[in-house]
């Protein structure tokens, strides 16, 4: 029987939305599952963790994980995934998952596959699928069968909703982390500034992406937005150039938001951008590339130039 | 190590990507296993270019030397020059074909073969590349090479023998770290303005050293523990309307569905 070690990450207790994606995954792939947490609280993660059906759930319990490094917890789960010798180990690709994975695949020198949006077993080994080239090409990856293969999962590729509910035991266990070397020394998280516009509310929303080219461009989108009716909100790149407010940003380290109408100008679509509106009801997406995967996540597409398409969608509007 | 101060020499090398231009148009190989090469342009992996552009800035605040370190084929000696032209002080082109094939980990066991021979304060990386984007080979390299890292990292400072580096979290969270050197850091895309190359940088370039070396001199052959076995455009998940026509038809159709189709309107 195969061997599944899921590690769910959780911060003061509570479990980071993904670990029960994460969970799931491991579910689907069958055979004997255990899932390891660690950190302050991971005895209260744990406990919600022991209400899905799994063999065990392990609490890596050490001074030294309380407060995440990454050398803590590569030291803990090389020492985990070495004793339990799973077939494959699945985690969440959150931020800090991407900071310490390739650091144990090379320590245990097995293979790392980042981000991906499913993974299968069959006789020869773990195989999965990601996406390639900010998301034009989609990749199928087969990891060698010597020993256990390391795989994180895209925020969504599986449903946590479909972890499947059971009473499972939990132990705690106490790793040998041995020599940690030299690591960052982490200080308290805290946030830049207070958000002044909460677009997690907003019924419509109108994004600009780098399709928009310079500043002065934003007008037109701003048109459009106070034509429909809707919030203005940017990708990444416009308000890493100032253009528009932080608090305005749409992905996964902006704001999520699932409106009944997401209009996206000029966002090409890279998961970091869709992981942050893909619950919005109604997606249209204007762009000039037609190969572009934002078209993967919208109702409605327009190929065109937005400098033409927008202006008349307004005039559209107002006639 | 030689503790920072002022005039501290510091030596940072930029390990970069040079990947297929943002806006070329994709097709698999006939093997299907990577893209179509043929009539392909290059360009500097963005995310690297900040990467670049950190390192830069550090050696005009704190002295030193700025090293370019790239592997691929020959075509990848554009991509240094264009480093150089910007403002790096030398570069090491590790020149190898088929590297595309290569895993994460055997391609960290490259470039941390040539960065060994260096031993830099600090090593720079970008997020991830845009072709394969899997952000796995800089953290890797930190652990081929014993040291500390960081990731996300959006503002870097260095003083008495550290360096203080800001790292995004999620969700709008952000954390200070210190990082004992030598370290890696990999830097978060947009966190600086890249500048451009000055038709005087270009023409220092072209008498700037680049050391070619080969996977063979490094010792280092592919042992590949993962394969991409295929490569294919990606199956549409939502299956989306498209609209055509003129932009007024377009515009016009676009309203007609946003008010009676998805009633969104």
């Amino acid at each position: 029987m195969s061997r599944v070690l899921v590690v769910a990450e959780q911060q003061g207790g509570t479990l980071h939305k993904m670990s029960l994606e994460t969970l799931a995954a491991g579910q689907s792939l069958g055979g004997e599952l255990t899932v390891a947490v660690m950190g302050v609280g991971a005895d209260q993660a744990a406990q919600a963790l022991a209400g899905y059906e799994a063999s065990k759930v392990v609490v890596l319990d050490h001074p030294a994980l309380a407060v995440y490094t990454a050398s803590a917890a590569v030291a803990a789960l090389a020492w985990l995934i070495t004793a339990e010798q799973p077939d494959v180990v699945l985690l969440p690709h959150t931020y800090q998952t991407r900071d310490f994975a390739p650091r144990l695949a090379a320590r245990l020198g097995r293979p790392l596959v980042s981000d991906a949006v499913s993974v299968a077993m069959d006789g020869q080994g773990v195989a999965a699928e990601r996406q390639l080239f900010l998301g034009k090409m989609a990749g199928t990856v087969r990891c060698d069968g010597n020993g256990p293969a390391i795989v994180t999962l895209q925020a969504g590729a599986y449903r946590a909703d479909q972890a499947k509910a059971g009473t499972t035991p939990v132990e705690s266990v106490k790793p040998e982390l041995g020599e940690l070397g030299p690591c960052a020394v982490p200080g308290e998280p805290y946030r830049e500034s207070a958000r002044t516009v909460d677009l997690s509310a907003a019924e419509r929303i109108v994004a600009a992406g780098r399709g928009i080219k310079e500043e002065g461009n934003l007008e037109i989108v701003k048109e459009l937005a106070e034509a429909l009716g809707a919030e203005l909100a940017a990708s990444r790149p416009i308000c890493d150039n100032g253009w528009l407010g932080m608090e305005r940003q749409v992905g996964s380290s902006g704001q999520t938001v699932a409106p009944k109408l997401y209009v996206a100008v000029g966002i090409s679509g890279a998961i970091q951008h869709i992981v942050g509106m893909k619950g919005s009801k109604c997606v249209v997406a204007i762009n000039r590339d037609a190969d572009a995967p934002i078209f993967e996540s919208a109702d409605y597409g327009i190929v065109g130039d937005l400098f033409e398409v927008v202006p008349a969608i307004v005039e559209e509007l107002k006639g | 190590m030689i503790a920072p101060h002022q005039g501290f020499h510091m030596k940072i090398l930029v390990a970069m990507k040079q990947v297929a231009a943002r806006d070329s148009v994709l097709q698999p190989a006939a093997d299907g296993r990577w893209i179509d090469e043929s009539e392909m342009t290059y360009e500097i992996n963005e995310p690297d270019a900040y990467a670049i552009e950190a390192g830069l800035q550090l050696k005009e605040q704190q002295g030193g030397e700025v090293v370019v370190l790239a592997a691929g084929p020959a075509r990848v000696s554009s991509s240094i020059r264009e480093a150089l032209a910007k403002g790096a002080d030398r570069a090491i082109h590790i020149e190898e074909d088929g590297l595309d094939g290569w895993d994460s980990l055997s391609l960290a066991r490259l470039l941390a073969g040539a960065a060994r021979i260096e031993s830099p304060d600090l090593i720079l990386t970008g997020l991830q590349s845009d072709d394969a984007g899997r952000g796995e080979t800089g953290v890797m390299m930190a652990e081929l090479l014993g040291l500390a890292h960081a990731t996300i990292v959006m503002k870097i400072d260095v003083g008495g023998g550290v360096l203080r580096v800001k790292r995004e979290l999620e969700g709008g969270w952000f954390q200070d770290l210190t990082v004992p050197m030598p370290a890696l850091l990999g830097v978060q895309s947009g966190i600086n303005k890249l500048r451009y190359a000055t038709l005087m940088g270009i023409k220092k370039a072209r008498t700037k050293e680049v050391k070619v070396m080969t996977a063979a001199d490094l010792g280092v052959e592919a042992a590949p523990l993962a394969v991409l076995e295929r490569l294919a455009p990606p199956v549409k998940k939502k299956q989306g309307e498209m609209i055509g026509g003129t932009p007024r038809e377009q515009a016009a159709k676009l309203i007609e569905k946003l008010r009676f189709e998805a009633r969104a309107i």
